[in-house]
């Protein structure tokens, strides 16, 4: 089992180093010429060669792409030149806590409403519920999430006035303000992952429950709640996070979404606006940060199948 | 085996109805799906003699107005036709969803045969490369292209081909790897068969369905991406009559005109559960490496 951990933990520093170089050639792909974009319009030949040099851009790509990694690893990512803010002050402390809340809370709603439809519509297959489940999973993933948020600013903000419709409250400020202002961007985020759920709970449970210690539980005389809910979920949830762990992008992209409309300042709000700003170093630093979390997420997700399915820890 | 002997001319149609269409029509949603996408296709198609206006002229003395006679889904901020822009809203929709599918299709398929046929450091270096772009999300790195490509129509479908090359070369390379070890291509490399043949006659023939269904797959995906950057400012630039771009102009104007969003909105929400249903069709009726739910 150590020996797959490390081999993985390789990989993983591999891919990790294959998304910095991803991320520093983008900058140097970047239209125009930093130092000229620093020093504006009017400069003399010698403060530009001097800028070069502070900036080491007078050093050879392989040095350059070294002194940038050893900056990113230590948390200097530089300054913003519109904001003038500490590029991973604002990434790190102000954009990723949004966008992990907004997302934690919207997997959460997900789960809460995804996983009973989904045992629901595997029990009573072909009942109305089993119908809803179908058409809750082919219409919420391709609902464009963005459209979904302004419906729901449009009736529930605007309309009922029941949630504020924009800004972001930290939860950890004001624990109801933050769930109050969360709830309207976490269920648009939240509904494109609840067909996803039902959908394979339903599949895997239906498959389960024809296997032959389903069929020993019930012989043992276990209520219908505990065969279903403790033999059977427990089987559900390795598809479950598979799932959820190959759609980890599909959430990043809706989150980038909810974000910019419901003007939350996460981090698909920070790169978006970079992009409009042609702030490349910030965008950069989104996009690192981004691929970061990305093998993070996707490491975390291959590491929880060890704990659901203790076949796999005994193999290796 | 014997298809070689049954393909002869005069059956390739009879063939081809049983291999590809009979097993597509059984799959009731994806007919569902298969004809709303044709609608679809039909109004972009015939787009400029189904508009009643010009898409970008505006007229601001007719801004704002609801569905009347002259303007048969009303107006937009700008005084735009909103029927008009709709249509040809479906045409770019569909343009760019298709070309920038096809062209990641085109350029990860080759670096996958690539990868999978030469080996060696060549499939390392061309992997690495590969395994760098999937570990952005999608959304991610097709905003970073659009920041260096800049703005506009061609450049959002080179974006988002960029995109979508990663996952084309990984499944392209997987299953070259597999049908390689196959006996029929060493019989044919002991043939003499020009190694050029053999990846045309034998090796993609057997790799093209998966991919196909991906593509299929993604299309639905690109139109989202597409719509979703335009949405964000960072697609296509306006006037262009696009869908994402008219659902973010509309945002404002949600409480007096709901029309502008909500009628791009619902016309791009039945395109994409259309594709999906389109696309879950082909793969349970084509790839053999899924399972169907039950």
């Amino acid at each position: 089992m150590w020996q797959a951990t490390f081999t993985k933990l390789g990989q993983t520093l591999l891919v990790l180093l294959l998304v910095s170089v991803a991320s520093f050639s983008f900058l140097k792909l970047a239209p125009g010429d930093p130092v000229t974009i620093m020093l504006g319009s009017d400069y003399s030949k010698a403060s530009y060669d001097q800028l070069t040099q502070e900036l080491g851009l007078d050093q050879p790509v392989i040095v350059q792409y070294g002194h940038w990694l050893a900056n990113f690893v230590r948390g200097d990512w530089g300054t913003s030149y519109i904001t003038n803010q500490n590029i991973f002050e604002l990434a790190v402390f102000q954009a990723l806590p949004v966008t992990l809340t907004l997302a934690a809370f919207s997997l959460l709603i997900a789960l809460v409403i995804g996983i009973p439809t989904g045992v629901m519509a595997a029990l009573y297959r072909n009942s109305w519920v089993d119908v809803l489940a179908t058409t809750l999973a082919i219409g919420g993933n391709a609902f464009p999430s963005f459209y979904l948020g302004i419906i729901l600013i449009w009736v529930f903000g605007v309309g009922l006035g029941w949630f504020p419709t924009l800004g972001f409250v930290a939860p950890w400020d004001d624990f109801w303000q933050g769930i109050w202002h969360l709830a309207l961007p976490a269920i648009t985020l939240g509904a494109w992952y609840v067909g996803l759920i039902a959908r394979i709970t339903r599949s895997s449970l239906l498959e389960v429950m024809g296997q032959p210690y389903i069929m020993a539980a019930k012989a043992r005389g276990e209520p219908g709640w505990r065969v279903v809910w403790v033999h059977g979920m427990r089987n559900v949830l390795m598809p479950l996070v598979t799932v959820i762990g190959l759609q980890l992008g599909g959430m990043l992209r809706g989150a980038v979404m909810t974000e910019v409309v419901f003007a939350l300042p996460g981090l698909g709000m920070m790169i978006t606006s970079a992009v409009l700003n042609r702030e490349y170093i910030v965008i950069q630093a989104g996009i690192m940060l981004t691929g970061v979390l990305f093998v993070v997420l996707n490491l975390m997700v291959d590491q929880t199948y060890q704990f659901l399915d203790p076949r796999l820890r005994r193999r290796k | 085996m014997s298809h070689a002997l049954d393909l002869s001319a005069p059956n390739q149609a009879a063939s081809w109805r049983r291999r590809f269409l009979q097993p597509l029509m059984r799959q009731r949603s994806a007919v569902v799906g298969l004809v709303i996408i044709l609608a679809y296709v039909f109004a972009a198609l015939f787009a400029p003699w189904l508009a009643t206006h010009d898409p970008t002229a505006q007229d601001l003395g007719a801004a704002l107005q609801g569905p009347s006679a002259a303007h048969w889904l009303g107006t937009d901020s700008f005084g735009q036709d909103l029927y008009s822009r709709l249509l040809y809203g479906a045409q770019l929709a569909l343009i760019i969803g298709f070309a920038s599918v096809a062209l990641g299709l085109v350029v990860g398929v080759a670096i996958g045969l690539a990868a999978g046929l030469i080996g060696g450091r060549t499939e390392w270096v061309l992997m690495r490369i590969v395994d760098g772009l999937l570990a952005f999300p999608e959304l991610i790195l097709a905003m970073a292209f659009m920041a260096v490509l800049g703005l506009g129509t061609e450049n959002l479908v080179y974006a988002l081909a960029l995109s979508f090359v990663g996952p084309f070369a990984r499944m392209t390379r997987g299953d070259v790897l597999q049908v390689k070890s196959q006996p029929y291509i060493e019989a044919a490399r002991l043939m003499g068969v020009p190694t050029l043949a053999i990846i045309w006659r034998h090796v993609l023939p057997n790799v093209v369905s998966p991919i196909l269904v991906q593509a299929g797959m993604r299309v639905s995906i690109a139109i989202l991406l597409e719509s979703g950057l335009s949405f964000l400012g960072i697609g296509v630039v306006p006037p262009t009559p696009d869908w994402g771009l008219m659902i973010a102009e509309g945002r404002g104007f949600i409480t007096i005109a709901p029309w502008i969003s909500g009628i791009p909105g619902v016309a791009l929400a039945i395109l994409l559960v259309a594709l999906n249903l389109l696309g879950d069709g082909l793969r349970d009726a084509f790839d053999p490496n899924t399972q169907k739910d039950a």
